[in-house]
């Protein structure tokens, strides 16, 4: 528990953290506000609740540089140093900051979610956007989990790369674009992206969803695997990419 | 008390600190003294467990410092005063250190307290002075009240009122009963501060002893003599064994040296034995920057090539000087 502590004093006892957590939940509801209140008349109807959730995406971007920024600036200013003198049990202090972080993060997903879904229910008046199905349920309850793996991500890359800019490079590009990109490889590029582990995330979430306004192909790649395996999927390679980041930190000179 | 033994850290070809076997002893200030690049700031992450090393082992009170549950209780170290997150208020600063060992939050005021940063604590780190973050860097150390003390280069880059401040408070530490062990290439720094030396170059051990004895085995004495008998005292001292050397001061004058193993009782006796009248009789003691020079010698890093060959306008820097110089790399 003191652990746990130590990693929450660190984290509110500087600002960019909390301006990470209000741009990001400021963003999902933001861009929540554009793409269902903008819609007039008949379009109005055809809003989803999943048209809501789209810029929740672009949230946990910004999520991501907090959970990475956490380790990194640690790195940055020498405190890691500080840190493991006072705990010499790395493995433990970075799980609890893992803990911290990750937690935090579900709770902004929690908010964004909501709130982002709330803006549409208020905005677009004539649309249905009840959540009374599972499917719905998933769709907004869900991103609070993809928020918290999604910063696991983010500290393992943020303690296996060490600094700020090549860590946010890598977070940004990978869930961004890299995966995106992968159907241009011929033969294998589309069972690629199907094992790749954000588009599962996205799979999670967007599954089986009604786009509505938007159209299907909005939902992004179907990788084919169910929505809760598809997580289970996303969350084996945070797990596995933290495990690798805790062994090289309790081996590597700080 | 800490032991090291055999402890060695490769860096690919380099050897940084090379078979290193000492020992701190406890209630002491212990100077932990090479030159720049000779392995301290190394040897002392290693202590800490934040380097492993390549080979060989360090421990504290017989532990390793990677088994300690709360370390801050047992061994306080300042090992690089900025390792502050610049935007984070020293007391949050001690604060997360104190959670990290379960100490009371009292201990908190207790150490700003007596570093004299009460007023500044809820300032964020990165507007202080340098020697106000090295005071918040001790308030660090403090914080679990630890018998051992480790501090790395504290007074580098201080004005003389934090050096001296910095001294005293190690004073007060050692007399307190703590074990502190200090590292620098301040020489004169040392022999204010430390009643043990630990001695490295090249990351290998030079000389564990005591700073008296030290700097007595490494430069040894010379005792000068002036006198209107010169030529005939000389004879008389050579006579004896004794090694000597005159040199003209002035114009007007020669100075005799004896070198090695005599006292000025001796040879103010063995004058007046003979009825030589003696203008001055004084022992020379070398300065712990010679003894260091001496027996160093070949284990600064970076010798300066002589005067003669240096570039032209540019003044040549002496080993001595590099040794003896303000900055430490890290």
């Amino acid at each position: 528990m003191s652990l746990i502590n130590v990693e929450r004093i660190k984290l509110f006892s500087t600002r960019s953290p909390w301006w990470c957590m209000i741009i990001a939940a400021a963003l999902s509801i933001g861009l929540a506000a554009l793409a269902t209140g903008l819609a007039s008349g008949a379009d109005e109807a055809r809003v989803t609740p999943a048209m809501s959730q789209f810029g929740v995406n672009l949230g946990q971007m910004v999520i991501m540089v907090m959970a990475a920024l956490a380790v990194t600036t640690e790195y940055r200013f020498g405190t890691i140093r500080t840190s493991f003198q006072a705990v010499p049990q790395r493995v433990a202090l970075l799980l609890n900051k893992t803990v911290v972080v990750a937690g935090l993060a579900a709770l902004v997903g929690l908010v964004a979610s909501f709130g982002s879904w709330a803006v549409g229910y208020l905005l677009a008046g004539t649309a249905d956007m009840a959540i009374d199905t599972s499917a719905e349920w998933r769709l907004i309850g869900g991103q609070a989990l993809v928020y918290g793996i999604a910063a696991i991500f983010a500290v393992a890359v943020g303690i296996l790369i060490r600094q700020s800019a090549g860590a946010i490079a890598i977070l940004i590009l990978w869930p961004l674009l890299v995966e995106s990109l992968l159907p241009l490889i011929p033969r294998i590029g589309d069972d690629l992206q199907k094992w790749s582990p954000f588009t599962n995330a996205n799979q999670f979430i967007n599954g089986g969803q009604d786009m509505g306004l938007a159209g299907a192909e909005a939902a992004g790649a179907n990788t084919g695997l169910s929505p809760w395996w598809a997580l289970a999927y996303f969350a084996a390679w945070g797990v596995a990419l933290l495990v690798i980041a805790l062994f090289t930190a309790s081996k590597r000179d700080a | 008390m800490i032991e090291a033994q055999g402890l060695t850290k490769r860096y690919g070809a380099t050897v940084a600190v090379d078979n290193l076997s000492f020992e701190v002893k406890p209630g002491k200030v212990t100077g932990f003294l090479g030159p720049n690049g000779a392995g301290k700031s190394t040897t002392m992450r290693m202590i800490l467990g934040l380097d492993t090393p390549t080979s060989g082992d360090v421990r504290i009170d017989g532990k390793r410092y990677r088994d300690l549950r709360q370390p801050l209780t047992e061994i306080g170290a300042l090992l690089d005063a900025k390792w502050v997150h610049p935007n984070r208020s020293a007391r949050a600063h001690l604060s997360w250190m104190a959670a990290s060992n379960k100490l009371p939050k009292a201990n908190v005021d207790r150490v700003l307290e007596m570093v004299g940063l009460t007023e500044v604590a809820n300032k964020r780190a990165g507007a202080y002075s340098l020697g106000m973050s090295q005071r918040l860097g001790i308030a660090g150390a403090l914080l679990g009240d630890p018998r051992i003390l480790l501090f790395d280069e504290p007074v580098n880059g201080l004005d003389p009122e934090g050096i001296v401040w910095i001294r005293t408070f190690m004073q007060r530490l050692a007399a307190e009963g703590r074990t502190v062990l200090v590292s620098s290439h301040l020489l004169s720094e040392m022999a204010l501060t430390a009643e043990e030396l630990i001695v490295i170059g090249r990351g290998r051990l030079i000389a564990q002893s005591s700073t008296a004895e030290f700097v007595d085995r490494a430069s040894g004495s010379t005792i000068r003599v002036r006198s209107p008998q010169l030529d005939q005292f000389d004879t008389l001292l050579q006579q004896q064994q004794l090694i000597t050397r005159v040199e003209q001061a002035d114009d007007h004058t020669k100075v005799l040296y004896v070198d090695g193993n005599v006292t000025t009782d001796q040879v103010g006796e063995l004058a007046a034995s003979q009825q030589i009248v003696l203008h001055e009789l004084t022992l020379q003691r070398g300065s712990l920057e010679q003894a260091f020079m001496q027996m160093t010698g070949d284990s600064v890093q970076y010798h300066a090539q002589d005067g003669a060959q240096a570039v032209p306008g540019v003044p040549p820097v002496s080993a001595a000087e590099m040794a003896a110089g303000p900055q430490e790399d890290n």
